[in-house]
């Protein structure tokens, strides 16, 4: 394959139906995942990284889900594969890892029969070929007694392990996509400290390509090598994890970076970013999706028709708007609600 | 006189088996923890899940019974009260709970919920009881007309601040919260925290903040104690536990933290692994045969760390 990238997707658009209309909850998301590199996607919750995510892995309800544009994976667009073929695709060259470890596995089979699921689906190897790889698998995700974990149920398993089970899973046919949505967000922090170590090693080890879906920045700046912000559908900034750690530009990101507590010392107050994430249906489709929460700043900073536009080198950035953009001096005030 | 203090506090449940459902064994949810809270103070008990720093909270407010030990609530022994005598101490102790989806009576409506505490100790009139809940719903930057709206019209951050206001009603002296923004996006915890530290300065309030979010302790709290399997590690202020952490468990826990600046990234790897491989090689150092942590010995005035 070359130089090509491992996962490009261009101008994906999901719609969900609500009340017969159609509504973007992605909305025109254009994003490359080369082979070894891990691309985050951060924003609030209603961003759409989520539904982002579940649209490269087909798993939006039919009925009520409208999916456009390409998404390209080994020289095809998966959109358009049938669901027998996209079975195919989904567990064998792109794994997923869900948030929740106790949801994402079936209480009733144990571990080494879910690690194996997959594997009987996808290979052809015998039996107790897959048995020996699901050890191997048990083994390489840090389960310090693989025979006996094999043959536990989930319940009987700490949140921790259960998540190092659902990455055997992800990993069982060596796929060269992994989606990780959340992936530490339900663990406690040295749980949390472990499993990014692990997906790291994994990632170096394997040369996966990872799209590490969170809300945490932190998260963000221990693991990925590029970042895309998400805000009200649409990629608002785009930029290496350096550069967008030590620049941010977009309105969106500098807020969400000043909202966190451990960058703050002290008793200084944190930003509060005014307003909430608008709902599909009151989504402004027009102009800068961001103004409403920034109405302190002038209307005409913002674009008529915001693109994302390359500002240095493989930085990108949503509107104008960020040129002139400062935080008002009252940051963090309560008066600030839409009820 | 002191505010609140824990003397030897111990929560056990039994488990039960064998003839007759007899009591074979106890889980030692907490197991003999002592400390005290200043009034106007914010302590912070951290730890990961299943150390007992919920069932801490739990207890100080009367929704689990102390096994045994004392807690001096000024100067009440609130184990030894009767129920009676407890209903009281109850318009002075409030709590905040985690999950704001799960904490409100979805059937409802915002003014019985935030009045409810309100009927259980004052008798007011309809008109004045309305007034008292909208001058609340106010200060905690809702619509004085959201009282006759259900939980499900609100956000995830809106409704946490429903049940501040709802503890807010009786003036309360301290608040026990319970990871009261673990369930809210980072904008909107901004925004939760911003104003507990607004109303913790204009009603004069102590918070027992309950977490393990240590970045969000080290914005909170003055003090802060370190729990771990049911009993205390470490305590001191904000600063002795995040700049100088005496006990390997505080030190992997901090270590822990994911680093916000990317540069630092492979110094923070290298640095938790040196921690962890700490943890392992003296581990028979700050923990004795059953793994339990040793007792709390003084190193400063405020610095308490538990080491033989």
């Amino acid at each position: 394959m070359g130089n090509q990238p491992l996962l490009q997707v261009e101008d994906l658009r999901t719609s969900f139906r609500i009340q017969d209309d159609y509504h973007a909850a992605v909305d025109g998301v254009t994003l490359t995942v080369n082979e070894n590199e891990v691309v985050a996607i951060v924003g609030e919750s209603g961003c759409g990284k989520s539904a982002f995510a579940l649209s490269v892995m087909g798993l939006h309800p039919e009925g009520r889900t409208k999916l456009e544009g390409n998404v390209n994976f080994n020289g095809r667009n998966l959109l358009s594969l049938s669901t027998a073929e996209m079975n195919k695709v989904r567990g064998k060259d792109i794994g997923m890892i869900f948030q929740d470890p106790l949801t994402a596995l079936n209480p009733l089979m144990t571990c080494g029969k879910q690690i194996e699921e997959s594997m009987n689906y996808h290979t052809k190897l015998s039996s107790s070929e897959i048995k020996a790889k699901a050890l191997e698998l048990l083994k390489k995700v840090g389960i310090p007694n693989p025979e006996r974990t094999y043959k536990q149920y989930p319940h009987e398993l700490s949140g921790g392990m259960r998540q190092r089970v659902v990455i055997a899973i992800a990993i069982a046919c060596d796929p060269s996509l992994v989606i990780a949505d959340e992936p530490t967000t339900a663990l406690d922090v040295t749980i949390q400290a472990q499993i990014m170590d692990l997906l790291k090693d994994l990632q170096k080890q394997m040369k996966t390509g990872i799209i590490l879906i969170t809300h945490d920045l932190g998260v963000v700046a221990e693991m990925a090598d590029r970042v895309a912000v998400m805000y009200a559908g649409e990629i608002v900034e785009l930029a290496d994890v350096k550069t967008l750690f030590k620049n941010p530009l977009h309105p969106y990101t500098r807020s969400l970076l000043n909202s966190i507590p451990s960058t703050t010392s002290g008793n200084d107050r944190l930003h509060v970013i005014k307003g909430i994430v608008p709902s599909l249906q009151k989504l402004p489709r027009q102009g800068c999706r961001f103004k409403a929460r920034i109405d302190w700043v002038d209307e005409h900073e913002h674009e008529e028709n915001p693109i994302l536009r390359e500002v240095e080198p493989n930085h990108f950035v949503r509107c104008t708007c960020y040129k002139n953009f400062h935080f008002p001096e009252n940051i963090g005030d309560m008066n600030n609600d839409i009820s | 006189m002191t505010f609140l203090k824990v003397n030897n506090l111990k929560v056990y449940y039994p488990i039960r088996g064998g003839f007759f459902r007899r009591v074979v064994d106890h889980v030692k949810a907490v197991d003999d923890i002592s400390f005290e809270l200043k009034p106007g103070e914010t302590y912070g008990l951290v730890g990961e899940s299943g150390c007992g720093k919920t069932t801490t909270g739990r207890t100080l407010i009367g929704l689990n019974k102390a096994t045994s030990g004392e807690i001096l609530f000024e100067n009440k022994d609130l184990t030894k009260l009767s129920r009676k005598e407890f209903h009281n101490i109850r318009r002075d102790v409030q709590m905040i709970f985690q999950d704001p989806y799960s904490s409100l009576n979805p059937r409802k409506r915002v003014l019985d919920i935030i009045a409810e505490p309100l009927r259980n100790f004052e008798k007011l009139s309809k008109a004045d009881e309305k007034d008292k809940v909208a001058y609340y719903i106010e200060k905690v930057g809702l619509n004085a007309e959201s009282i006759y709206k259900y939980p499900h019209e609100f956000s995830g951050g809106q409704r946490q601040r429903i049940g501040i206001a709802r503890a807010l009603t009786l003036k309360p002296k301290l608040i026990i919260a319970d990871e009261p923004v673990s369930a809210l996006d980072v904008s909107v915890q901004a925004q939760v925290l911003n104003f507990m530290q607004d109303i913790q300065k204009e009603f004069n309030l102590t918070y027992l903040f309950i977490s393990h979010d240590l970045g969000i302790i080290q914005h909170m709290c003055d003090r802060i104690g370190i729990m771990y399997r049911g009993q205390f590690v470490e305590e001191g202020t904000s600063s002795e536990i995040y700049a100088n952490p005496q006990h390997i468990y505080t030190k992997r826990l901090i270590s822990a933290i994911p680093d916000i600046n990317p540069e630092n990234r492979e110094r923070q790897t290298e640095l938790r692994q040196e921690v962890n491989a700490e943890y392992k090689n003296s581990y028979d150092k700050y923990f004795n045969a059953e793994g339990k942590v040793h007792k709390l010995k003084a190193i400063s005035d405020t610095h308490f760390v538990a080491l033989p």
